[in-house]
């Protein structure tokens, strides 16, 4: 479980981040949800520590991470792991290599335990036969399953992914969607995803923060997301009109419901239809 | 003024937390094998000619007959050691190695590479740059003595073939008051340029924001900023070594 509170974070005098709380639980994919440019990119460094935020806190399992002493602050971080929205893959080195390399530096592994970890991890993400490729010679969604590969291969008890469907093709992406959502029930890892995508919302949100110019907005579930009544996230889910769609087809079908209640005889329960 | 203070700050988070000594070590060695097998042709072309002109020039400006024909080696001799083979081979690297060193960082930096390294808890600017550094100060003197010799020889083969001296006048020339300082004066010069060389690259490329043509302008004025370097530095080790 991750806490953060009350994180604050300016640019040249430019407010990026006003305030952010709130609880990432472990097993569960956390969501941060927002327009380009709301912060979210610069929360999530705040988190894992690239970026120092100007004020608020942040916690891993009870143990402070901002402000804390390097060697604190390192112990957490071998316990971090990290998909990049470019999945930043080193490209001096091979696919295998890549995934090694968080073994080899951060612990205390024999050569022959780093390979075996290295062929799990790569299988798992399925990509037993592409190890000894390097990263120029794969694909995009190749590479954000290396990136996957790497970020989980120490064991890590936390994984933050940026876009990590970004550049993807629709299948591809919720191929790689459903994959971080597997990892995360399989190993009871604390997620934790930067998005824009209302697809992957509706996926894998198990819990989604709606940001919006450096606010948090609004707090939920995917089930809940549709029925807000937050303008501003309103606005930005029904941007496309798939979802707009989506909803109508939601509304027809729950009128249905609701006309097949009352001809069985019985009245629907809480609110009644408008019209 | 600002620059130059977070360049130091810079060098400074180098030696902070490094890493284990046989990482550090085995990085050193890959980059200094890169450095070495890059740049050793060009060196070699470049100081073969370098020593071939000055010959040829030198030959052609001294026509007074008082003056014995073999003072042409002892001339090339005291020039290319003391002063081209250093500061010409570094202006080359400076090409070479600069633009590479902050190309790949800058590279690196806005693939968020350099980002992966911080956020599993490597200290990326030692992991990174300290290896090159190093490789710098060993293979830049190593290229510099690789210059000296193949200088020499090229005015060995320009005086020959162009019948300005023999080759007894062009060895008895080479031998006529040798002063051994002077190898050590280069060789002190090739440290400070190889420091100044990559540290300077390497400040500018990791320090890239942006996008690919950052990284072109980081790699222009990491050359750039590096040859203005050296040769400022040239001049203040001859003023305060010779
Ligand atoms: N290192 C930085 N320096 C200055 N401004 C930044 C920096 N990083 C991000 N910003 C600014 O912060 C705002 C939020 O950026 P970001 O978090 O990347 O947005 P997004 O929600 O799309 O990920 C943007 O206006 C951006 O220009
Ligand atoms: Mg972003």
């Amino acid at each position: 479980m991750i806490e953060i509170h009350n994180i604050q974070k300016s640019f040249s005098g430019v407010k990026v981040l006003n305030g952010i709380s709130g609880i990432f639980e472990s097993g569960k994919t956390n969501l941060l949800l927002g327009a380009s440019g709301t912060g979210k990119s610069v929360l999530l460094q705040c988190i894992v520590g690239l970026i120092k935020p100007d004020l608020g806190s942040i916690t891993y399992d009870g143990k402070v991470f901002t402000n804390n002493k390097l060697d604190l602050k390192q112990e957490i971080r071998r316990k971090i792991g990290m998909l990049f929205q470019g999945s930043a893959l080193f490209d001096s080195m091979n696919v295998e290599e890549n995934v090694e390399f968080p073994l080899r530096m951060l612990t205390p592994m024999s050569k022959e335990e780093r390979r075996e970890r290295v062929e799990f991890c790569l299988k798992r993400v399925g990509l037993e036969n592409a190890g000894k490729k390097m990263p120029s010679e794969i694909s995009g969604g190749m590479k954000k399953r290396v990136g996957i590969a790497r970020a989980i291969a120490p064991n890590s008890r936390y994984l933050f992914c940026d876009e990590p469907n970004s550049g993807l093709d629709p299948l591809t992406a919720i191929k790689i969607d459903e994959l971080i959502y597997e990892l995360t029930k399989e190993y009871d890892i604390t997620t934790v995803i930067v998005t824009h995508d209302m697809n992957s919302v509706m996926e894998i949100g198990d819990n989604i923060m709606f940001l919006h110019k450096g606010n948090k907005l609004w707090e939920g579930g995917r089930e809940e997301i549709m029925d807000t009544k937050v303008p501003e996230l309103r606005e930005f889910i029904f941007a496309s009109s798939l979802m707009r769609a989506a909803k109508k087809v939601d509304e027809e079908l729950g009128s249905l419901d609701e006309l097949s209640t009352i001809q069985n005889g019985r009245e629907p329960e809480g609110e009644k239809p408008q019209e | 003024m600002k620059t130059l203070g977070r360049f130091l700050l810079f060098l400074n988070t180098l030696v902070r937390r490094g890493e284990s000594f046989r990482i550090l070590f085995n990085r050193t060695i890959d980059e200094a094998i890169l450095i070495g097998i890059n740049s050793v042709v060009i060196v070699a072309i470049v100081s073969t000619f370098i020593g071939a002109v000055t010959c040829v020039q030198i030959s052609y400006n001294l026509t007074n007959a008082l003056i014995p024909r073999s003072t042409i080696g002892f001339m090339v001799r005291e020039m290319t050691i003391l002063e081209l083979a250093p500061t010409i081979t570094s202006i080359v690297l400076a090409g070479k190695v600069g633009s590479n060193i902050a190309g790949g960082l800058g590279t690196m930096r806005i693939t968020e590479q350099i980002d992966a390294l911080e956020v599993m808890g490597i200290n990326s600017a030692s992991y990174l740059v300290l290896p090159k550094i190093i490789a710098s100060l060993l293979m830049f003197p190593l290229l510099v003595i690789v210059a000296m010799t193949l200088s020499i020889l090229g005015g060995y083969v320009a005086g020959s073939l162009s019948g300005a001296l023999s080759a007894q006048e062009y060895v008895e020339g080479l031998r006529s008051e040798f002063i051994p300082y002077n190898i050590v004066f280069a060789l002190i010069k090739s440290f400070v340029f190889a420091f100044l060389i990559s540290s300077i690259s390497s400040y500018l490329g990791y320090h890239t924001k942006g996008g690919a043509l950052e990284v072109g302008a980081a790699s222009t004025k990491a050359v750039t900023n590096s040859i203005i370097a050296v040769l400022i530095a040239d001049f203040v080790c001859a003023y305060v070594l010779l």
